[in-house]
């Protein structure tokens, strides 16, 4: 089975909410996500921030229906990191 | 969705705004009976609670219709700035209920502060015996509820509650004083 551990995605969001209100969002959405903001871009309206997501397995679709219910959109994803266990028993 | 349309500040405005109106325009009536030829209790209470439910209807609509043009607008712009429908998103949600939430407090400011005052009409008109004559009894409720929302700006603003009850007061003396001229 494929976990993923890590991902980065690029996403254009509105100001509001804040920076820590969508990543206390998005690490509210599992068990043990970490989870970085960084801004890329800013201007009037909106903001491009990086969003780094580690866990032991992120659940990808949670994490961007997340992102759009909260105004963001995903532009793209940077980085990913998977990694492959196999079931024990 | 509170959060993300700043709207706490917005209703705490059109709470004191319009529960000022209502506050203002109830003593305005009663000091208009005070002065004029006695009326019935029953006519009193009838012309005040009209015009307390049209100062709520019209709060309530007045707030809505031009809170919903406002968020439909700044959505409008916010989508156009993200490229994308924002409808299902919670800047959608909020652009449909916020203007319902605004609208709730700036029809209910003035209606349910205006039946605060006229508390003494209906306690006089069941029949319990007041310490002062009813119309003065409202007068007393209204400057009461005048000078508490005089202190709840001075709250907000950061600014001696005293000082600012007061200055609210004042403003419901003045006004009092105006109907004595005009009027009286």
């Amino acid at each position: 089975m494929v976990f993923v551990k890590k991902i980065v995605l690029d996403v254009l969001k509105p100001h509001q909410p804040n920076a820590l209100e969508f990543s206390r969002a998005i690490a509210e959405v599992g068990v043990d996500y970490r989870v970085r903001l960084t801004v890329l871009e800013m201007d009037e309206n909106t903001e491009t921030r990086k969003i780094e997501i580690e866990g032991k397995a992120i659940d990808f679709e949670a994490v961007q229906s997340i992102i759009s219910d909260m105004g963001g959109s995903l532009h793209s994803i940077d980085e990913v990191e998977v990694q492959s266990e196999t079931d024990v028993g | 969705m509170l959060n993300i349309t700043r709207t706490h500040e917005i209703v705490r405005r059109y709470f004191v705004v319009n529960g000022f109106d209502g506050a203002l325009t109830m003593l305005g009536l009663v000091i208009g009976f005070l002065v004029s030829t006695p009326a019935d209790l029953s006519v009193i209470i009838n012309v005040c609670l009209g015009a307390a439910v049209a100062l709520g209807m019209s709060g309530a609509s007045s707030a809505y219709v031009s809170e919903a043009a406002e968020r439909k607008r700044a959505l409008g712009k916010l989508e156009e700035a993200m490229v994308t429908d924002l409808q299902e998103s919670a800047h959608g949600e909020a652009a449909r209920w916020v203007p319902l939430l605004i609208a709730l407090v700036n029809g209910s400011a003035p209606f349910i502060i205006s039946l605060l005052i006229l508390a003494p009409l209906w306690l006089a008109n069941a029949g319990i015996p007041l310490p002062l004559s009813p119309l003065y009894a409202v007068i007393i409720v209204a400057l009461i509820l005048i000078f508490l929302l005089g202190v709840f700006l001075g709250q907000i603003a950061g600014i001696s509650w005293l000082r600012s009850g007061i200055q609210t007061l004042l403003v419901a003396v003045v006004t009092a004083a105006l109907i004595y001229l005009f009027a009286g």
